[in-house]
């Protein structure tokens, strides 16, 4: 699977959050997903979701480390390396 | 459709044909009954597939529903019937009918129900319905483990339920009293007798409770346990 750029990874992770249920217009980088009302069965979903586009496997453990829509690309696109 | 062969779960097999579902029927050693299951199913006009796997053995599951998915499309009803008894008295029972009970009545429940679950949120509708039993959340001396077991399924049907409840997907357990099957045969119990309907319920009773659980009729119902037993558990 070829790297993907922050672009592609940041758009299906946005076009994520809203199908959840976010305000798109709540999403930037720094934007808290607890603020965002994302939950932890939104954050199982947009695992399989980020699994299924970049081929990135998150545990338990990485996705409870993602507080903000900035460290849910940044860890996708340093794995994705 | 796990432990399909015979019984409770022929007839739940049956009765999901018949309203149009393609089946998978699985089975562990039952390929007789498996086979006759999958006849009758398509001599009425239906569609199914015998499938063979121990749900009980932890690498089952997922090879299960690949086999499923494969031959059948897209998984949008799981129903965990599979189930074995062990009796004993509690201060007799030996560890391995304590494991191998709990393994099948809810290892497998778990295993199958968390497999299905993360396509089922995706495609925003799911049916799980998982088959517990009035033993469990009532007492029948000679059977702690299958009533450990089934009141374990309760307990988890409701939670894994509420988790996922918003992404369209159902999950309940029938809670069956006692039935005409070969797996009822020789129950330690005078249960029979505190029957307020006065007799025994048949597996297509039981059918149609989950037939019901898993059509369009029933969407707003999650997290709740249908007893189909004369009343037995009032």
């Amino acid at each position: 699977m070829a790297e993907p750029s922050i672009d592609q990874i940041e758009k299906v992770i946005t076009d994520s959050l809203v199908t959840f249920g976010a305000d798109r217009d709540a999403i930037s980088r720094d934007a808290e997903l607890d603020a965002l009302d994302v939950d932890s069965l939104d954050l199982a979903e947009l695992s399989q979701i980020i699994e299924e586009n970049f081929g990135v496997e998150l545990s338990s453990n990485d996705v409870s480390e993602i507080k903000t829509v900035g460290d849910a690309i940044d860890i996708v696109a340093e794995r994705a390396k | 459709m796990t432990g399909a062969s015979r019984g409770i779960g022929a007839a739940i097999a049956l009765a999901l044909a018949a309203d149009g579902w393609p089946v998978a029927v699985n089975y562990r050693s039952g390929v007789d009954g498996a086979t006759a299951t999958v006849e009758a199913i398509v001599s009425a006009g239906g569609h199914a597939v015998a499938i063979q796997g121990d749900v009980s053995d932890p690498a089952v599951p997922d090879r299960l529903l690949g086999a499923v998915r494969e031959q059948l499309g897209p998984l949008a009803v799981l129903v965990n019937n599979a189930g074995l008894r062990a009796d004993g008295l509690a201060l007799s029972l030996s560890d391995e009918d304590w494991q191998r009970v709990l393994d099948t009545n809810l290892g497998a429940t778990y295993r199958l129900t968390r497999a299905v679950l993360r396509e089922m949120i995706r495609a925003r509708f799911g049916r799980v319905i998982n088959i517990a039993s009035v033993i469990g959340p009532r007492a029948n001396a000679g059977q702690a483990n299958y009533a450990a077991s089934k009141a374990a399924v309760i307990a988890f049907s409701k939670t894994a339920a509420v988790e996922v409840a918003r992404r369209g997907v159902t999950i309940n357990a029938v809670a069956p009293g006692l039935i005409e099957t070969e797996m009822t045969e020789g129950i330690p119990s005078d249960l029979g007798e505190r029957i307020p309907a006065r007799r025994t319920g048949r597996p297509e009773e039981v059918a149609d409770a989950v037939a019901f659980l898993a059509s369009e009729r029933a969407s707003y119902i999650t997290a709740t346990t249908l007893y189909v037993d004369g009343g037995l558990s009032a």
